[in-house]
């Protein structure tokens, strides 16, 4: 061991500590203060008590966020769970020209939300490709308003959030995957077990945890949407801004001109709430995985 | 889909992929190249431009002054890399390398700091940073994601799975504390600081919600706000747009592709795992 001072480690420590204390520990702790009181951007701050809390109770828009955030949450998680394992599998062989196809695959994850999000809104607006190629097909008689319905807006942003992000979770299956010993499905596969039978019995025993991982961090990222609402809906949240997530919302009342910083704050506290029930859920379902398999 | 499946099938379902996940940024480039006389919807349009052109792209430089767009992004990003690798490298020196009173309440801080997500304290983020009277500076931008605790995380896991024996003897030779840090730890850590590198300036230059609430003025806009800007405010033209998404993002898809194995040896070392 070196001998050393005692201040040495904090002078090492200081700039980051420095940066986190200001930028996370002070909001974080400003936000549960300012929950309770009724600040505004521009005065206010006396403590209200739960009075906040009891005026999200009664406030429509926080309910349609949420159920908003809610139906998000329902959509993408199993999708992004489900289509990056197919994605992984598809590209996990030694054949040629598969790494090619991983860096294809993975570019939607390197641009922007706010391109991707541009890019979506051509191909979906009335004139887009998309309504083009169905009206084409005769699938639809008129175009459809992807942009411009506030149901269609949420399904189009669930839409654009896993086509950005089956990349991402791709590499994180790959990973799992090169663990799964090939002798499984050689044996599988003189069973006679059929290609859906091998992934049900074979992949996704072994990759389970992965999948748990996978939908904690899809689901606690879904709870966050906000760019791909505010960029397809052109800064809108749809008509009459029934699209609008918790963020956007919270975003919306907190940093306006005369912002409600108070409210914000409570509303803050219940989308924490709501980001940290998700991380214990999976750390309990992770561990019941583990007990049942030990 | 199995590793044994026929391998024309799987060929086949990799190219479908490969057009749902190409295609729109495909799409979006041919726009960008068509001129203003050419349709690009409605029953005349064609897949390729007739007559393809660059004028799209000089024209963005008209709306927005995407110039220094692109140059306070890169100037965030890039003092992004700096301040996550530095400091982070620092602080997980310390946690990993140091024995000292107090490192436990260090790291549980640093751990506990990866599960409050940016959105849950952002508005009072913005209070910290127009008190501070960075509201509309880059250094505004630049504070909240500074240091994240992923850096510092990540950085410690590299120093952790380090010989002790190289520093000692460096210490031994009478190098002091610091020097023992920069010249003998931190070359052995490059992969680490790559990866941390490369993610802190991706992670800058596509964030979108923070500059939309730190930066007013359209002349300091970062890139991404700037798009946003530029398809909302400006212009209706399509073809416009679609040149300024294709500046924002084929420098990043170049350097990406030309890199990429790289890339994913990195992510895989980099402990992205299940």
């Amino acid at each position: 061991m070196i001998g050393r001072r005692w201040y040495v480690p904090w002078l090492f420590l200081a700039p980051a500590l420095l940066v986190t204390a200001v930028m996370t520990w002070g909001p974080l702790a400003n936000t549960g203060v300012l929950a309770f009181t009724d600040a505004r951007a521009l005065g206010g701050g006396q403590f209200t008590g739960v009075e906040n809390f009891r005026r999200l109770a009664q406030d429509d828009e926080f309910f349609r966020a949420l159920a908003n955030t809610g139906l998000y949450l329902v959509v993408v998680v199993p999708a992004l769970v489900l289509l990056p394992l197919l994605l992984a599998q598809l590209v996990h062989a030694k054949l040629p020209g598969l790494g090619a196809f991983r860096a294809v695959f993975y570019s939607p994850v390197i641009a922007s939300m706010v391109v991707v999000g541009l890019i979506w809104s051509w191909l979906l607006s009335s004139e887009g490709l998309v309504n083009a190629v169905l009206l084409r097909l005769k699938v639809i008689a008129e175009p459809l308003p992807f942009l411009t319905d506030s149901t269609l807006l949420l399904f189009s942003c669930m839409l654009v959030t896993v086509w950005k992000g089956l990349g991402y979770y791709m590499v994180i299956y790959l990973a799992a995957l090169s663990n799964v010993p090939n002798e499984l499905y050689e044996a599988a596969k003189v069973d006679g077990a059929g290609a859906v039978r091998r992934f049900r019995s074979v992949t996704v025993p072994t990759v389970r945890p992965t999948m748990l991982l996978v939908g904690a961090l899809s689901a606690i990222s879904a709870t966050k949407v906000f760019a791909e609402i505010y960029v397809l809906s052109s800064g809108t949240a749809g008509p009459g801004g029934q699209a609008k997530s918790i963020v956007y919302y919270i975003r919306e009342v907190g940093l306006g001109v005369d912002g409600e910083i108070g409210y914000a704050s409570a509303m803050s506290l219940v989308l924490l709430v709501g980001t940290l029930g998700l991380s214990v859920l999976a750390l309990v379902l992770r561990r019941r995985d583990e007990g049942s398999q030990a | 889909m199995t590793r044994h499946g026929p391998v024309a099938l799987r060929y086949v379902l990799l190219l479908v992929m490969t057009v749902l996940l190409v295609g729109p940024f495909l799409w979006q480039l041919l726009t960008s190249l068509k001129g203003t006389g050419e349709p690009i919807y409605g029953p005349d349009v064609t897949w390729l431009p007739r007559d393809p052109t660059l004028g799209n792209f000089g024209k963005v430089a008209e709306v927005i002054p995407v110039w220094r767009y692109i140059a306070n992004s890169a100037m965030v990003a890039t003092a992004s890399v700096v301040t996550n690798c530095l400091l982070g490298a620092m602080a997980g020196y310390a946690l990993a390398r140091m024995r000292f009173r107090g490192r436990g309440a260090v790291f549980a801080a640093v751990l506990a700091s990866l599960v409050v997500p940016f959105e849950v304290i952002m508005v009072n983020v913005f209070l910290t940073v127009r008190s501070l009277g960075l509201v509309d500076t880059l250094l505004g931008v630049l504070l909240p994601g500074a240091v994240s605790g992923l850096s510092i995380l990540v950085m410690r896991t590299a120093f952790l799975a380090l010989p002790k024996e190289v520093e000692e003897a460096a210490a031994i030779d009478g190098a002091g504390e610091w020097s023992r840090f920069w010249r003998v730890a931190l070359p052995s850590v490059r992969g680490s600081l790559a990866v941390v590198g490369v993610f802190s300036f991706l992670f800058a230059w596509d964030d979108f919600l923070w500059p939309l609430i730190v930066l007013k003025n359209p002349d300091n806009f970062t890139l991404t706000v700037g798009l946003q800007y530029l398809s909302g405010t400006f212009t209706n033209d399509q073809r416009v747009v679609a040149a300024g998404t294709m500046i924002a993002v084929l420098p990043l898809l170049a350097v990406f592709f030309a890199l990429q194995r790289l890339f994913f040896r990195g992510v895989g070392e980099g402990g992205v795992k299940g």
